[in-house]
């Protein structure tokens, strides 16, 4: 990354980079409200630490003096992690999380925690406790989520790099509808140790920046096995920002004919947005790639398994927010009482709602007919795939069925919200990666984005292709 | 899934403090805590009784964020334990047991559920009967809470108190098939289980520090039919002498409510040692909906047979093999083989039978007299030498049992230790004057000796004994003086 090289370099000096960060986020802030918290003192302290070490002539890492913004979901030791619910309120973690670890280590410098929708629950970061997040592009648009605040935060130029965590499409989404580059990782690339869980076989943690070359070097630094985390890969070796160059002759291009409006295909994706990504094929092909239509059943039944499957996982993952421990506290005359009050107080409408579902899935009686048919959808997506892979490197799909839409106009409708996630579900199911690269403006002139999905473990295909997008557009 | 093991069908025991003509069926479910250096998913020292809350760490006190790494050395037991209770190892996966408990951390439970580790395997009790074991899974272990207060009870306490330090620590839950016909079986469950427990290493098995726990399934039925009625859960059961009284009472209880009405309802109940009574705890009706799934965070276990082979290989004696070869070699009886292989001594008592000691009097002497903590100075070869001693003479009961009190205290060679007590072969003669003595002294005693039943003549034996072996400081034989008593009467 240019500021890192600079900053190594002796050329920059780490504080003045941050300093100037700080300004722009003092400045327009306020307005967007990307950031739960903003740790102004120990971003300083942190850049100076580095300016020091360039002095002295010590190796510096490979994000060095770059500002970063960190969802609120990833713990950080002794500064406050909320998931933007009120359940948190109070709560220090007493660790890090491995992906700031390792982002301390590489030198970049956090400027502050991120807005989410609570819990990383919904597709526009309204569900927030704290107040939504709006769009940098136009205010009265939602930045999308569940990373809203990441996204907006990149987008608006607070930060080059933002972290956000991926459930159904909760980087991918608001990197569409923010004009940046958002990826989700292989599940097992990235480490979950410290990212609060909201649907465990699904979350994985990723990146987002202004670019697809600053996407690449934050994923190069954050993936790796982190023996913390069980369903950490055994030996990930990134090579993103190795291969961007690379171009796409010869590649094998599906086009997902479900996820592209085709006919018994998902509904509802716009005409603008399907546009560009026709667009974004034809730029690939003329690039060399050998393009091709493809289908993938399966990937219509994503958005219902995932309702299934997440919501459980969360019921489970939840039930810890008790008001024995930790966060919020409303008291009641027995414990059972306190705890109905602790929640009925700290969770919000859109996390209650998901519990009650998840529970429902799980509970005996229901367990085949809802939670243990989404799992067999699962496998089913699984094996559609991998057939689909045998005769193809990369797929893509337009990422979101449209471009950012105004507050308040979908909060009241909980399925046209869900509709949002419809073509970045099927990664997280199947636990391959994606990422979403700005391609062109809508009618509307905000930004489209369009998705290049992967096998597992094809991480650096994704950006790859993202690259020779990027180019075009 | 709880068909009963064939063995156990065979010869059905009778419990006798039920009414006649009902069986008693009893099913036991058993908590092991594991011992590891650290806790199940996290780093944190696995030790009874630390200061509360101090080992403990992000993952076992559930925060957010934090994740579960399987402690391998636990599965490595689970296999090991479960492969001694002769089970198959299955591939298994974790599960969560969701439920709410302010010392559960995560408010759900760790555990497996449709795929245990173990399953189907058998317990030989010390007397040849089969119970069939269903599973024996891993599991984690909840914190322990303190209800100050309002009778200890969660919902009427002032305030509670939770110590998270058990929070985490490996458990095997061991799960038998309801083939337990008699209250005795079921005390011999435990027991075999924890010495089978202690020989293999997995735990220390204390029930009194709760590394050992047992939960009782009872039912009852009418003989003869084959049915399995409405059973009850008996929790809270702390020792093997409450294990017999909560299942008597509670068969008691079942048997009078089949007779006067419908029977019992389905429901856990809590065995109240002090009223002697069970209570009880949540019925069917409202009991709690787990809604078990795969646990995301971690990964299958799927052993290699390789593994299973080496774990087979490496499996020490157990104890119902140990019991079978001691018999064979000295003739002990089945209390006696159960009581040397539970204190370890079973390796004593074959070395000095094979040294040439008398396998009769190998077993009497380490029953009796070497039910002590420490006695590792007491060697094979020299505590044969000394049953031998006793076997030809050279020693009395009584001497050898002071000479074997030497060897425990400072080892070494039992004719040295006799010799610096003192103790030398008595002269018959010598005793029979002292005799003549005694009878000319006590000639009550001695005429009741003569013309008392069987009874009396023992009692009077036991009363001249007494007074020679007070004569002689101990040193005479108790049994020539039986036999000097008996020529005399007879004379």
């Amino acid at each position: 990354m240019e500021i890192a090289a600079a900053v190594s370099a002796g050329e920059r000096s780490a504080l003045e980079v941050v300093d100037e960060h700080l300004d722009l986020i003092a400045q327009r802030d306020p307005e967007l409200h990307a950031f739960n918290l903003v740790t102004a003192e120990s971003a300083r302290a942190e850049a100076a630490a580095i300016d020091a070490r360039v002095s002295a002539g010590e190796a510096v890492g490979p994000l060095a003096g770059v500002p970063l913004a960190v969802k609120d979901n990833m713990c950080t030791k002794g500064v406050p992690t909320t998931c933007s619910s009120k359940i948190l309120e109070g709560w220090r973690p007493p660790y890090d999380a491995t992906v700031v670890e390792r982002l301390r280590q590489a030198g970049a410098v956090s400027v502050g925690k991120t807005n989410l929708d609570e819990f990383a629950m919904g597709s526009s970061t309204e569900h927030s406790a704290f107040g939504p997040t709006r769009n940098p592009h136009d205010p009265s648009r939602v930045p999308g989520g569940s990373s809203g605040g990441s996204a907006a935060s990149v987008a608006a130029g607070f930060t080059p790099l933002g972290i956000g965590s991926d459930t159904g499409g909760s980087i991918r989404q608001p990197a569409a509808f923010c004009g940046v580059v958002g990826m989700k990782p292989t599940y097992g690339a990235v480490s979950r140790y410290g990212l609060i869980a909201f649907a465990s076989s699904l979350d994985q943690i990723g990146p987002i920046a202004a670019d697809v070359s600053g996407a690449a070097a934050l994923f190069d630094v954050i993936a790796g096995h982190d023996p913390l985390d069980s369903t950490s890969i055994g030996d990930f070796a990134p090579t993103a920002s190795a291969v961007l160059d690379e171009g796409v002759e010869g590649l094998r291009i599906g086009v997902v004919k479900e996820l592209s409006g085709g006919p018994g295909g998902v509904p509802g994706l716009a005409v603008d947005v399907l546009a560009r990504a026709a667009e974004a094929v034809e730029v690939l092909a003329a690039a060399g790639a050998l393009v091709d239509e493809v289908s993938v059943p399966s990937s219509t039944l994503g958005l219902s398994a995932y309702y299934l499957v997440a919501p459980a996982e969360a019921s489970s993952n939840l039930a810890r927010y008790d008001g024995v421990r930790y966060g919020l506290r409303v008291d009641g005359p027995t414990s059972p009482e306190m705890t109905t009050a602790t929640r009925t107080a700290g969770f919000g409408p859109e996390v209650k709602r998901r519990i009650m579902l998840g529970t429902y899935a799980l509970s005996a009686g229901y367990y085949d007919a809802f939670y243990g048919k989404a799992l067999k959808v699962r496998t089913m997506m699984l094996n559609d795939f991998a057939r689909v892979y045998e005769n193809f490197d990369v797929l893509v799909s337009p990422t979101t069925p449209t471009t950012a839409f105004e507050l308040g106009t979908r909060t009241q409708d909980p399925l046209t919200m869900y509709v949002n996630d419809v073509c970045t579900i099927p990664s997280n199911l199947t636990g391959h990666p994606a990422i979403s690269v700005p391609f062109g403006v809508g009618d509307d002139g905000m930004p489209v984005g369009v998705q290049v999905l992967a096998p597992a473990l094809h991480d650096a295909q994704t950006f790859r292709v993202a690259a020779v997008l990027e180019a075009a557009s | 899934m709880s068909e009963p093991a064939p063995a156990a069908a065979s010869e059905t025991p009778v419990e006798s403090a039920l009414p006649e003509g009902w069986e008693l069926i009893v099913g036991l479910e058993v908590h092991v805590e594991l011992d590891t250096a650290t806790k199940l998913f996290c780093g944190c020292v696995n030790r009874f009784g630390a200061e509360p809350n101090t080992n403990v760490c992000p993952t076992c006190l559930g925060l957010p964020g934090s994740l579960p790494v399987m402690n391998e050395r636990a599965v490595e037991m689970a296999m090991i334990l479960g492969r001694a209770l002769g089970c198959r190892v299955n591939r298994s996966v974790m599960a969560r047991k969701n439920y709410f408990y302010p010392d559960m951390p995560k408010d759900f439970q760790t555990t497996q559920y449709d795929q245990p580790t173990n399953s189907d395997g058998l317990l030989e009790l010390a007397d040849g009967f089969v119970v069939g074991i269903e599973r024996a899974h891993i599991e984690e272990d909840t914190g322990k809470s303190v209800h100050v207060g309002g009778g200890g009870r969660i919902n009427e306490a002032v305030y509670s108190l939770v110590d998270y330090n058990r929070a985490g620590v490996p458990l095997i839950e061991i799960v038998s098939r309801p083939d337990i016909r008699t209250i005795e079986h079921a005390r011999n469950y435990v027991e075999e289980l924890r010495a089978i427990v202690v020989a293999t290493g997995v735990s220390d098995a204390r029930m009194e520090e709760g590394s050992i726990r047992v939960d009782a399934n009872v039912s009852v039925r009418l003989r003869g039919s084959s049915e399995l009625r409405t059973r009850c859960e008996i929790k809270n059961i702390n020792s093997l002498r409450s294990l017999g009284r909560a299942i008597e009472h509670e068969a008691l209880r079942q048997i009078d409510l089949w007779t006067t009405g419908s029977g019992p309802q389905q429901q856990t109940r809590h065995w109240d040692e002090d009223a002697g009574r069970t209570t009880p705890g949540r019925s069917k009706e409202d009991a709690e909906d787990y809604r078990y799934f795969q646990e995301p965070d971690l990964v299958p276990l799927d052993p290699t047979p390789a593994t299973i082979t080496a774990i087979d290989e490496a499996m020490p004696p157990l104890p119902a093999a140990r019991r079978a070869a001691l018999r064979a070699a000295t003739g002990a009886g089945v209390d006696a083989a159960r009581l040397l292989v539970e204190r370890g001594q079973d390796g004593l008592a074959m070395a000095a039978v094979a040294a040439g000691a008398d396998g009769a009097k190998t077993v009497t002497r380490l029953v009796n007299d070497l039910a002590v903590d420490d006695w590792s100075k007491v060697e094979a070869e020299s505590f044969a030498a000394l049953v031998r001693m006793e076997s030809s003479g050279e020693l009395s009961a009584s001497q050898a049992k002071q000479v074997l009190g030497d060897l425990v205290e400072a080892g070494g060679d039992p004719a040295a230790h006799a010799a610096a007590r003192g103790f030398e072969v008595m002269d018959t003669t010598e005793l029979e004057s002292l005799l003549d003595q005694l009878i000319d002294d006590n000639p009550g005693e001695w005429s009741r000796y003569c013309g008392g039943d069987e009874g009396e003549r023992k009692k009077m034996q036991g009363f001249f004994t007494g007074q020679i072996m007070k004569a002689t400081r101990g040193q005479a034989d108790g049994k020539v003086v039986a036999e000097l008593l008996a020529k005399r009467s007879s004379s």
